[in-house]
């Protein structure tokens, strides 16, 4: 069969008036006849047939306007057999593809994934070296990537479930490693009264510069890069360090000695109870967005209880933060060889007097609790007013 | 600043450049009468006369060679190969003797030649005039590979290159000429080797170059919709490739995806990836995926080129699969 | 996401913050900050699993408006409503 449509007779034709047949059904047709007349825009034109055959049907009524590509009629070839009802096709829209533009099939070729060998772990690299970073046993973790490849949120999830268990159901391992650690702390902090002769000093801090300046520049990080405040104060603490370096020291072997390093050790409460205080290395050196970084790995590996030996003995000073706990002031116990331990308590909005104008301010009190065998109270007070003054430009730490 | 389109862009840096240097003429196919094959050049003729912008023979070998021979004797050419396309029956003059005469002559001639061409498809122009091959050029040793996607690096990037000692090859992607965008024409040269960060997110980079940035771009907004915040990452130079920029991308997002036009085997994606997973195994949570255009030769029929090149939707879906 | 499925989404992320607290036991109304022991630290871990899992980025200016484990909840149906996912209880 072939299909004489409404043809395209100009450039920009959409559709034509049929306006008269030129032949019969069951007329002869040949190459070159007059089949039709239609009306376009322009002129009525008439339009010969492309093939040799018969004019089975009409499907068009004169006077009918149609879309370009229309089936008019169906003219049987020589040799085909008479068809006894010939059902019209849908209108061809005139410029319309006959495929849906932008199909969404990918336009790459799927890549086949080998399979290691049995007892083989299919496992990112990223997650291999999180198991390893959290103590999480491989064998014990399913991966929900493809072919059942291990990823970072499986490793994330197993090491919670395993901080679940190990709380949920405290063995007697983990009382016994609670009590060790009670033991420790309470021999260190015994032997730090006993030992050093602590003087303690003051200072009240106006944190609105530092607070406004954290509120806006979170606002320019994605939430995971957010900065805590602590980190503000950790800067702070590590920056007056390198003014003051009396106070980056160990008193061993009855003298001080000065560390040519800055590692600031925090303070970290353990959930069930206990307290560490590891470094973070090198805590001047480091932009606030890196120490940020450090800052929530140390605290991830302290609760789960992966720190390195070395964080735990290299801090040259460390911070005590119990603001968030309600307390003003800490008055606390240095952690021996240091020579110092800065306090900082919660943040209170309280009147302060600016250009002699009484305003509301939001404060926070920091705590020095130094070494009077290696330290002097003036250089304790200079460093806790360094503090202060880095505090007030919060953009350069 | 000022908006203007891409090809009003490249032509400011091409006038700056004819003001300032005596040194510098442009030559190529229609540059001059005719105003451009794609109107880059239009009235540079009328205003800077035939000495410094010259039409050529029809004959990609012979121009590129005698602008190889320009630079050489002190001259600053910039050749227009009107497409990519043609500059393969230049290839031979353009790797053996513009990337190769300075190591031949250990170190005694330096070739400053700067070679602009269009590159790419979607304008319905069939197999023999689509293709993507930065990547073969960006293959070879000695040269440069520039790939402006913004208006302000069809003039930025173009400037750079003249101050380059070695050759240059700045690959405009047809489909930019008319964009529309801000320059700052008081901005000089921009920085050769340096990728740009177009938008930032965290969940996953989309690294690409050229004509894709667009639909990448359009991609990222796509997946903000359904909550993956891309990164996107466009390359500007193909070589000096800035890998720096991409690997501290997936130090953030750990998941990557390479847009690029060209064919997937052997494209300039499979160089970025291998490249990533060099320096960024131990980052990756998921295999680097690329986006690519499928291997046929470019299809003719508009709905069926269109399936062919890299599409948003095509890079959303790959995309969202990394996160079932 | 329906009702059902944000809690239990947030009450499994807050188990991965607090992993020794007693979910069933958590009072809807009161401060959930008091009730588990959470720092500032945590908290923004919560934040940031939130982001990852939902698709949510909750601003600074917003963290007083997740006080209560009720008060989380309503916020984040808004938001989800807001951006087209979320769902009436099934």
């Amino acid at each position: 069969m072939a299909e004489f449509r409404m043809p395209i007779l100009g450039a920009d034709m959409k559709a034509g008036k049929l306006v008269a047949w030129r032949k019969q059904p069951g007329d002869q047709v040949h190459r070159g006849d007059i089949i039709a007349d239609v009306e376009t825009d322009k002129a009525v034109i008439e339009v010969e047939a492309f093939v040799d055959g018969v004019l089975e049907r009409t499907l068009v009524e004169p006077g009918e306007t149609v879309p370009v590509g229309t089936i008019l009629a169906i003219i049987r070839l020589e040799g085909e057999p008479a068809l006894a009802e010939m059902p019209a096709g849908p209108p061809v829209e005139a410029g319309a593809p006959t495929v849906a533009p932008h199909p969404t099939v990918p336009v790459q070729p799927p890549v086949r994934l080998r399979v290691p060998e049995a007892g083989g772990v299919r496992i990112s690299p990223l997650a291999r070296n999180l198991a390893a970073k959290l103590g999480v046993d491989l064998a014990t973790v399913t991966g929900t990537g493809p072919g059942g490849r291990i990823q970072q949120r499986d490793i994330e999830q197993a090491s919670a479930a395993m901080a679940r268990r190990a709380s949920a159901a405290p063995s007697e391992e983990v009382a016994d490693r609670q009590m060790r650690m009670r033991q420790a702390i309470a021999a260190a902090m015994a032997r730090s009264h006993r030992d050093i002769p602590h003087f303690h000093l003051f200072t009240t801090i106006d944190m609105s510069r530092a607070l406004a300046w954290l509120a806006k520049e979170n606002e320019t990080r994605s939430v995971a890069d957010r900065l805590l405040y602590a980190i503000l104060l950790i800067k702070a603490v590590a920056c007056a360090l390198r003014e003051v370096p009396e106070l980056n020291a160990v008193w061993e072997d009855d003298r001080v000695s000065l560390k040519p390093d800055i590692h600031v050790g925090v303070a970290i409460v353990l959930r069930e109870g206990g307290l560490v205080a590891p470094a973070l290395h090198l805590t001047d050196r480091q932009g606030l967005g890196d120490l940020m970084r450090d800052f929530r790995d140390v605290v991830q590996r302290a609760r789960a209880g992966s720190l390195r030996s070395s964080e735990l003995s290299d801090p040259t000073i460390t911070i005590t933060n119990l603001g968030e706990l309600g307390v003003e002031a800490v008055f606390g116990l240095i952690y021996p060889p240091q020579v110092a331990l800065v306090g900082f308590g919660k943040i209170v909005e309280r009147p302060w007097s600016v250009d002699g104008q009484i305003v509301s301010r939001p404060l926070v009190t920091a705590t020095l609790a130094a070494d009077h065998r290696a330290l002097d109270g003036f250089r304790g007070s200079v460093f806790l007013a360094t503090i202060d003054r880095l505090l007030q430009e919060p953009d350069k730490l | 600043m000022k908006r203007m389109t891409y090809r009003e862009a490249v032509r400011s840096a091409l006038r700056e450049a004819l003001q300032n240097d005596p040194r510098v003429f442009i030559m190529g196919e229609d540059v001059g009468r005719y105003g451009g094959y794609y109107a880059v050049t239009h009235g540079l003729l009328e205003e800077f006369g035939p000495e410094r912008v010259r039409d050529t023979p029809l004959s990609e070998a012979a121009y590129v060679g005698a602008g190889i021979g320009a630079a050489v004797n002190g001259m600053r050419p910039i050749v227009e190969v009107t497409t990519i396309n043609f500059s393969l029956l230049a290839l031979d003059q353009i790797l053996n003797s513009a990337a190769t005469i300075r190591y031949m002559s250990g170190g005694q001639i330096n070739i400053p030649l700067v070679v602009r061409m269009a590159t790419g498809a979607g304008r319905q122009l069939a197999a023999q005039h689509s293709h993507s091959l930065e990547g073969w050029y960006a293959h070879i040793p000695g040269i440069s590979v520039l790939t402006p996607a913004t208006v302000a690096d069809g003039r930025g990037l173009l400037l750079a290159a003249l101050n380059e000692p070695d050759p240059v090859f700045i690959f405009e992607h047809a489909t930019l000429y008319p964009l529309e965008g801000e320059v700052d024409e008081d901005a000089g040269p921009a920085k050769i080797g340096e990728a740009t960060v177009r938008r930032t997110g965290n969940h996953v980079t989309l690294v690409t170059y050229g004509g894709s940035l667009g639909k990448t771009m359009e991609a990222a907004g796509q997946l903000a919709d359904e909550g993956i915040e891309a990164e996107v990452i466009d390359l500007r130079s193909l070589r000096p490739l800035d890998t720096a920029t991409i690997l501290a991308s997936v130090e953030k997002t750990h998941r990557a995806v390479v847009v690029d036009e060209a064919w997937r085997t052997g494209s300039f994606a499979a160089e970025v990836g291998a490249q990533i997973m060099e320096g960024g195994f131990d980052l990756l949570d998921w295999p680097v995926q690329r986006v690519c255009s499928a291997e046929v030769p470019m299809p003719y029929a508009k709905h069926m080129e269109d399936a062919a090149l890299p599409q948003a939707s095509t890079i959303v879906q790959v995309v969202k699969e990394m996160f079932q | 996401m329906t009702d059902e499925e944000i809690r239990s989404t947030v009450l499994r992320l807050l188990s991965d913050i607090a992993p020794e607290a007693d979910l069933a036991s958590i009072k809807p109304n009161v401060n959930i900050r008091d009730q588990l022991d959470i720092d500032s630290m945590d908290f923004l871990n919560f934040v940031i699993a939130v982001d990852k899992e939902l698709h949510v980025d909750i601003p600074e200016r917003d963290y007083p408006k997740l006080a209560t484990l009720d008060a989380c909840m309503a916020y984040l149906a808004e938001r989800l409503k807001a951006a087209g996912r979320a769902r009436p209880t099934d």
